[in-house]
């Protein structure tokens, strides 16, 4: 048989020793909602897995600075239903129950949610060609079914498109992801630094060290509970992966915009945003002119393969839509 | 004759709901013989060439593997003289599983590895190395392949009439539309599951296999390893939904049973669900439809073709263009049907084949045609009613489609639909109203059923039919308490074992009417016969008395004022420990003379955003001609599952072959799409009063197919009326609306 270690760690310490002393390929597993599927696939093939479920990381608790952590084994469900996040961060809490179905979200954990690997059907598939899977061994997306597929930054190398809800609005709010690893400790990524965009190497998908563990999501203080909006375009209202998806907040005077932040998911490697873009528009008027110009910027330079021409004009029209339903709020 | 304990018509729960919900149904993968082994499937990954070679080494050197058969090491006695046709096998010739190097298929079975436990067998499977010598990447695309359309080995539509083409260009209102449907698969949630015991000393097979009809399996095991059907005992309880796809027997028993019989030992192979995606499927296909019509909204020409695929092994066809000629009054028809042969396993039936198909087509163009003449979609279907079967010149055993057509526009409030699209918006929702009309056919064919009546009041009837889900038990259990007057408790309904009298394949919605009336005759034998039994010992009492004097009520006989006899009773004076008695039944000359069809009409509202898209269908009427109704809570359920998943066939089902390689590659649930429970809101379903004493004698029509039909071309019409846009291409995603 395909001989596996499964070990439950104790604590993070021990976990991160248990990841660094093992010979082969090390994953921690916490819902194993994702990682679960793609052994079954045959596409991840681990050596060992480290259950993470009985860290001491299954709380959201109030930070120093006014905001929120999130526990890295806390699960999907827990985070959204959570109080303090319906409350203070409800674009979270909405992005959150917008992904996959009730039974995976009761499985599967924010840690989790960041790691989770794309929808692209040749990565599932083991008998085609994937750069992502296979490093230099092509990649089929670019002239097969890629609907479903990146029109921002992706590359010749790769298309594939993130799936997560979770990390679209994590974006949005700015958060922080907490790791802790056995050569630089403790430290802090901020969510945009966190996923990679493909270049030539794909299976790169996140700048988290060797034997890092996340531990947790820090969110700011500022949770824009007045307006926002999430809105997931996607082929059928549930357990259906976005198209596109456009996390959005805004801080107004009057009419005139204060903050702002857009994200979008489905259209690119990672979470999308470009906040030099948005702080063009402090100060102007919180306008359907505005957000048209905007959603123009945002998406500037996407490149359509086909299937996924549609995505360009749906993410502009989807972009001014979430500004509206935000400042409607 | 008048029986006391009524059941038929009445709403009634499933007999075998508890079994099921608290997991005493066995589904065929629960079934465990001692020593059992379990095999699993390798499948090809090219779509056409050979296989130049297969290295085993690697995966026999596993701990509880036991064997691996491929096209190399399988027994002789499955080459040789063996016939791998099944009841329902299509012109041509059938697939062979490992019968040489020869890849016709992506997917296609290649191996069996067998081992002591599924695991390593799964295991072991990821060993074994596979070479292929790809001849080219295959023909999978049906559009691009049109050129090698045929009509051979293809069964002629109905009789042209008229001249539809010179009538087309003198109309005054024409139109012409091409439509396209893509490969759909079944994905029951039961997947295909085998287990097979051969018995040496017998030389016989004991098989539980997962199919529409024992009699399917048991023949085509029969055929392949030359042994006397009685040789092969065929068990299928429970069916976790099939939808067709139960029809013919698939690879997986062709595996369990070649492997035991080898390895003398049980064997069972279960279909993995991306597995569920390498046989038969709906086909791909392509329509192209011209209607024309006078002002006053009378058709003047049908003219329909169709281009279905097929496998290059295998003639599947389906009955798409013909409903084209039946459901209108039209003087110019012209109907076409040619097969597409390319490198894809044979399709088959799935849910209304053939109809869902050509009505999507039909229904669509006729909904282009109300546009194009001014007139309201349910109007010009009313002024276009055909009162009789043109296609056979016959009238109709009954047809009450026009109720069909009030009683849903009542219900959905049609009369408040805005013809001018993109007139009617609720908020950022673009509100559209679409009908279409569903029709299929009412078929019987010949079944038989057995009656036992104990000396203890139980009665049991059997027959080798399935109950793929549809309620087969319930409704039998119902037919037979009502006929004999006894309670639903003391009946109990057998099937799916080959040892019981001979049923059809479950299919085609003929199961209610056939075998419903195969065990309404062996019930009313069985009345007969106690009523014989009666009066030989009470001869005063049933003096000058004939059995239409008779009721059968509440476990007892009596006749006229009479002091009613028990059964039991009667049976214990014989001295008998039970009676027993078996009929065939087979439909009546006379329904020949007439053409029998269930209509429906099916109206639904969708809502589309007008920034994304996204399309809903919160409401949907399906109103049903469909003869007596058996059990108003089973057929409803019926019609229910057949509206969902025509909400899916319209928004959502695709099964997406790369044309590079012939892969299917969203072979999982997560991206195949079909209807959650999100998709499916209001539905409501109204069975309209239908008398047919024509169709059987239970005047029951059948309604497993029914409910689909119609369901993606009254969306299509739905979502022309909410954007102006006309959607002719399955499925309706929102990049193609938007």
């Amino acid at each position: 048989m395909n001989n596996i270690s499964f070990t439950r760690a104790e604590n993070i310490e021990g976990a991160i020793k248990k990841a660094n002393n093992k010979q082969g390929k090390v994953k921690f597993i916490g819902g194993g909602t994702n990682l679960l599927d793609l052994m079954k696939y045959r596409v991840e093939n681990p050596d060992h897995l480290i259950d993470i479920n009985e860290l001491k990381l299954s709380k959201i608790e109030s930070t120093e600075v006014g905001g929120l952590l999130l526990g890295a084994t806390v699960t999907n469900a827990d985070t959204a239903y959570h109080e303090e996040v319906e409350q203070r961060y409800p674009l979270l809490s909405k992005a959150m129950l917008a992904a996959a179905s009730t039974q995976l979200r009761n499985m599967a954990t924010n840690g989790g949610n960041l790691l989770q690997r794309t929808r692209c059907y040749y990565f599932y598939d083991t008998s085609t060609p994937c750069n992502k899977r296979e490093p230099g061994s092509g990649c089929s997306a670019l002239e097969g079914f890629n609907r479903i597929h990146a029109i921002l930054g992706e590359s010749e190398h790769c298309i594939a498109s993130h799936p997560s809800d979770m990390a679209v609005a994590l974006a949005a709010l700015d958060a922080t992801v907490k790791v802790t690893g056995e050569e630089e400790g403790h430290r802090s990524i901020p969510i945009l630094e966190f996923h990679r965009l493909p270049g030539d190497t794909p299976h790169i998908e996140t700048n988290l060290k060797d034997g890092e563990l996340i531990t947790g999501i820090e969110l700011p203080k500022k949770g824009f509970p007045e307006h926002y909006a999430y809105i997931k375009v996607r082929d059928r209202p549930s357990y259906a992966f976005a198209l596109v998806s456009v996390a959005a907040a805004l801080e107004l005077d009057g009419e005139e915009i204060t903050d702002i932040r857009i994200a979008l998911g489905g259209v690119a490697h990672k979470p999308w945003r470009k906040p030099e873009v948005e702080k063009e528009y402090y100060g102007k008027k919180a306008s359907r002119e505005n957000f048209e110009a905007l959603a123009e910027k945002l998406i500037e330079g996407a490149t359509g393969y086909g299937d996924n021409d549609f995505k360009i004009p749906l993410a502009k029209k989807t972009i001014v839509r979430a500004l509206t339903e935000a400042i409607e709020k | 004759m008048i029986a006391g304990t009524n059941y038929i018509g009445k709403s009634t729960r499933r007999v075998d709901g508890i079994k099921k919900v608290t997991g005493q149904a066995p589904y065929i993968a629960e079934f465990n013989p001692a020593d059992l082994v379990h095999g699993y499937v390798i499948n090809s990954r090219i779509a056409k060439g050979k296989i130049t070679s297969i290295h085993r080494e690697k995966a026999l050197k596993v701990p509880g593997v036991r064997e691996i058969f491929t096209h190399e090491n399988v027994p002789l006695e499955v080459k040789i003289d063996s016939d791998y046709t099944d009841p329902l096998s299509p012109p041509g010739s059938p697939f062979r599983p490992l019968y040489d190097d020869k890849i016709l298929y992506n997917g296609q079975p290649i191996a069996l590895i067998v081992a002591d436990t599924f695991e390593t067998a799964a295991f072991a499977a990821g060993l074994v190395e596979v070479e292929y010598e790809e001849e080219d990447h295959g023909e999978v695309d049906l559009k691009k392949n049109l050129e090698q359309a045929t009509h051979e080995d293809v069964p002629d539509p109905a009789e042209p009439r008229g001249n539809a083409e010179d009538a087309f260009e003198d109309s005054e209102s024409k139109i012409e539309a091409e439509y396209y449907q893509p490969r759909e698969y079944h994905n029951p949630m039961e997947p295909f599951a085998s287990v097979a015991s051969w018995n040496e000393e017998e030389g016989s097979f004991s098989i539980y296999d997962k199919i529409q009809g024992v009699s399917s399996s048991q023949g085509y095991i029969a055929g392949i390893f030359n042994l006397e059907k009685e040789k092969v005992r065929v068990i299928s309880p429970f069916i976790g939904g099939a939808f067709g796809s139960g029809l013919r027997p698939q690879y997986q028993l062709f595996f369990a049973a070649m492997a035991s019989k080898a390895l003398k030992l049980p064997v069972k192979v279960v279909m993995t669900r991306t597995q569920m995606f390498t046989f038969g499927h709906r086909p791909a296909c392509l329509q192209r439809v011209k209607l024309s019509a006078d002002k006053t909204g009378k058709l003047t020409s049908i003219q329909h073709e169709a281009f279905s695929e097929t496998s290059k092994f295998e003639k599947f066809n389906e009955t798409i263009v013909d409903w084209s000629g039946l459901m209108y009054e039209c003087e110019n028809v012209k109907l076409d049907y040619q097969l597409v042969p390319l490198d894809v396993y044979t399709p088959m039936d799935m849910r209304a084949p053939g109809g869902s198909t050509g009505i999507f087509a039909l229904e669509c163009a006729m909904d282009e045609l109300a546009i194009e003449t001014g007139i309201d979609p349910l109007e010009l279907r009313l002024i276009n009613y055909a009162e009789k079967d043109q296609n056979e010149n016959k009238p109709f055993s009954s047809k009450e489609l026009k109720a069909c057509y009030q009683r849903a526009a009542e219900k959905f409030g049609w009369q408040n639909r805005k013809p001018e699209p993109r007139s009617n918006k609720q908020g950022n929702k673009l509100v559209g109203y679409g009908m279409a009309t569903g029709v299929w056919e009412a078929m019987q064919q010949k079944s038989s059923a057995k009656a036992i009546l104990t000396a203890g009041g139980k009665l049991t009837v059997s027959s080798g039919t399935a109950d793929i889900g549809t309620g087969t038990y319930t409704i039998m259990s119902q037919i037979a308490a009502e006929m004999l007057g006894i309670s639903l408790e003391n009946v109990e309904f057998k099937l799916g074992d080959s040892t019981l009298p001979e049923a059809p394949i479950e299919g085609g919605s003929w199961t209610a009417s056939s075998v419903g009336s195969a065990v309404k005759l062996v019930c009313s034998k069985l009345q007969e016969t106690i009523f014989a039994m009666a009066a030989q010992t009470n001869t005063d009492i049933f003096e000058n008395k004939l059995i239409e004097n008779a009721v059968f009520s509440n476990g007892e006989i009596s006749v006229g004022n009479s002091t009613a006899i028990p059964y039991v009773e009667i049976i214990k004076a014989a001295g008998k420990k039970s009676i027993e008695v078996e009929v065939n039944s087979e439909p009546e000359d006379d329904r020949s003379n007439y053409s029998c069809y269930s209509h429906s009409c099916v109206m639904v509202e969708v809502h589309v955003d007008e920034d994304t898209g996204m399309i809903s269908v919160p409401r949907v009427v399906n109103a049903i001609a469909g003869g007596k109704i058996l059990n108003p809570k089973t057929a409803e359920s019926q019609i229910i599952g057949g509206v969902a998943w025509g909400i899916g066939m319209a928004l959502e089902e695709e099964g997406m072959m790369d044309s590079r390689n012939g892969r299917i590659m969203n072979a999982n649930l997560a991206e195949y799409h079909v209807a959650v429970h999100a998709d499916v809101q209001e539905i409501d379903v109204i069975f309209v009063e239908e008398q047919d004493d024509i169709v059987n004698p239970l005047g029951a029509k059948g309604l497993g197919e029914l409910g689909i039909v119609g369901v993606a071309s009254a969306i299509s019409n739905a979502l022309y009326n909410a954007t102006g846009k006309r959607v002719r291409e399955l499925p309706f995603t929102l990049d193609k609306v938007l």
